[in-house]
């Protein structure tokens, strides 16, 4: 798909992330709005699926490790026909399949239940070789923060990757994404544990390793081409990225990590995202009916 | 006292502690906003680290400390500190190192972020550790003087505490001990046996099925290892009937607990109130109602079981 349509839909993608979120009074704008531009380019780019056969064996997979995320995964989901838009309201609310973390088991489409930081990665390995081994043409994406790399278990999926199933299955059909945004929960990733030399790092493991620009769609789909193109080996992607991306208030704020937005933030935030000026806002909504139905349905959250 | 949550309780308890007893440290694993600790690291920047989110290091980096004097009090989601299990099991309690595990966010009550976040089986995999007491305070009376105790215990401890706030329940006289439980309310038909968020609704209930008729005494059973087995067995005498309620699977936990002594020394009907299944998102009012665990559903569930 053309870059500037993937754009549109990354827009697109972040205003539903604001509204679900305030909807639901509770979740994770910072993480969400870092990959959004990694997912959509996964998603509407590349990915090989069918949102009508959430179980076809030869469809390429998603394990959003970082799985606080999940609202971003949720609205490429939704526009990708796995399930209505108008469900995405329901998140984090009894009964829902959009669960605050993902749960495979309730929505189809998930491909593993994620939430408790640095799991992810472990069962990529296991969902690449399986594949290999089933002679698959599947590919596998995974995606961790920053912070979750901090975890003992990604180092020890680290190490095992560039051996697991070699000479014959090597995981070449393994991309691993870190969404290298500078900030986990407390604070600051370099205050609280430093990742650096995180790229010297994974290639001392034997990683190819790519880095780039996180929320630049050309460079995103070049280093995924790449990793595809990668031969005997996974590939890992360091994509440096902005937390809280594209809202001013939230872009590099740690406060920003875990709360969701008041209906007033977040429709400052949607106009941000929409790159409306505050001047020209109110003329803007005339002319913009889906935008003006969301913002209404925000400011009516604040009467009840 | 106003309603508050034990985690808040607990972080302001250690606090004033550590002014006392330079021993005292805390570890944390990138939640320390959430676990409290956050401003004791303040106070005392020596003495407070924070480990990034690496759960099972923070764990033995905490025995390490153990080893050398100190009284490490390592902090996280309870579900991801005793997720750690395997850690906890050599490195603390095989080693009989004097840390304090404390396990915050337990049970269905936080809610919205869902199952990969709530603590439901921390008390079963602890219980079967011979040497780790498990203490569940009900407000923030007992909660700082669970906390004022876990520094004086030689030898590992889990503290298991809410995200939301508790209603006070204790008398301002109360005193914790442990392997003591406080009878809140006496009664004659039925015992309910409930520790730390669950204390209130029991409470609640209580009240409730006095209005039918039925005379429920009330049990905080704060320490749910060891329980108190004196407590229990004088009550259930009386009664012969027993109800256990708590925020966490009711595999393992203070039902199974409950159970397993009767069932030796008292063989009694009991009937165990807690989380059938996962946890799953929701807003905690709502979760209770459905897991019974809300006074109207105890209540029932308490009526069903003396078949009234
Ligand atoms: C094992 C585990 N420990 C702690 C947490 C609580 N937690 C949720 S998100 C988060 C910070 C994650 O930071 P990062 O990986 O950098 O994610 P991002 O910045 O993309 O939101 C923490 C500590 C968790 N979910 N799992
Ligand atoms: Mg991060």
């Amino acid at each position: 798909m053309a870059e500037g349509n993937l754009d549109a839909i990354a827009r697109a993608c972040r205003v539903q992330i604001i509204r679900m979120l305030t909807h639901a009074g509770s979740g994770h704008p910072g993480g969400s709005l870092s990959v959004i531009d990694i997912l959509t380019s996964i998603v509407f780019g590349r990915l090989r699926h069918d949102p009508k056969r959430p179980d076809w064996a030869d469809r390429d997979r998603i394990v959003l490790s970082k799985g606080h995320a999940v609202p971003a995964l949720y609205t490429v989901m939704a526009r990708a026909g796995y399930f209505p838009e108008s469900q995405l309201i329901t998140l984090r609310k009894l009964g829902s399949p959009l669960q605050g973390h993902p749960d495979r088991v309730a929505l189809p489409g998930i491909e593993a239940a994620t939430g408790s930081l640095g799991q992810g990665l472990s069962i990529a390995l296991g969902m690449a070789l399986g594949l290999k081994l089933a002679g698959s043409p599947a590919r596998v994406y995974c995606i961790l923060g920053d912070g979750e790399v901090q975890e003992g278990q990604v180092w020890e999926a680290a190490m095992a990757a560039p051996k697991l199933g070699q000479p014959d299955h090597p995981l070449d059909n393994l991309t691993v994404i870190v969404d290298y945004n500078k900030i986990q929960l407390d604070d600051f990733t370099a205050k609280i544990l430093d990742l650096e030399p995180l790229v010297a790092k994974w290639q001392g493991f034997g990683w190819p390793v790519l880095e780039i620009d996180g929320h630049d769609l050309a460079q995103i789909a070049k280093a995924l081409d790449a990793a595809e193109a990668t031969r005997g080996t996974p590939t890992l992607i360091v994509a440096h990225t902005v937390k809280g991306k594209g809202v001013s208030f939230m872009e590099n704020n740690p406060e920003w990590h875990g709360k969701s937005p008041k209906p007033e933030e977040a429709v400052t935030a949607i106009r941000e995202i929409l790159g409306v000026t505050e001047m020209a806002w109110p003329d803007y909504l005339k002319t913009d009916a889906t935008t003006r139905a969301v913002v209404d349905e925000l400011r009516a959250l604040d009467k009840k | 006292m106003a309603s508050k949550a034990s985690r808040a309780a607990f972080g302001e308890a250690l606090l004033e502690l550590g002014a006392r007893d330079p021993r005292i440290v805390t570890l944390d694993a990138d939640l320390s906003k959430s676990t409290m600790t956050a401003r004791f690291a303040k106070a005392y920047p020596q003495r407070g680290f924070n480990l990034g989110i690496a759960e099972s290091n923070m764990i033995g980096v905490g025995a390490g400390l153990a080893l050398t004097g100190k009284i490490p009090f390592v902090c996280s989601f309870a579900c991801f500190v005793v997720g750690r299990f395997e850690t906890i099991r050599i490195s603390v309690a095989y080693t009989n190192a004097n840390v304090k595990i404390v396990g915050t966010h337990s049970g269905i009550a936080i809610g919205e972020d869902g199952y990969s976040q709530m603590g439901l089986e921390d008390i079963a995999c602890l219980r079967a550790l011979p040497n780790v007491p498990i203490v569940q305070p009900a407000d923030e009376l007992e909660t700082r003087q669970a906390v004022a105790y876990a520094v004086e215990h030689q030898g590992p401890l889990y503290l298991r505490l809410t995200r939301q706030n508790l209603e006070p329940v204790c008398p301002p006289d109360y005193r914790f001990q442990l392997g003591r439980w406080l009878t809140l309310r006496a009664g004659r038909d039925v015992t309910l046996v409930a520790s730390g968020g669950t204390v209130f609704n029991a409470l609640e209930a209580a009240r409730r099925l006095e209005a039918d008729g039925i005379s429920a005494e009330v049990l905080n059973a704060a320490s749910i290892k060891p329980l108190d087995e004196d407590a229990l067995v004088r009550s259930a005498t009386k009664t012969k009937h027993v109800v256990t309620v708590e925020d966490h699977s009711i595999h393992g936990g203070l039902g199974g607990a409950v159970a397993e002594t009767l069932a030796e020394v008292l063989p009694t009907p009991v009937k165990r109130l807690g989380v059938v299944g996962f946890g799953e998102s929701g807003d905690a009012k709502g979760l209770y109602a459905k897991h019974g665990l809300d006074p109207a559903g105890i209540a029932t569930s308490v009526k069903k079981f003396l078949n009234r």
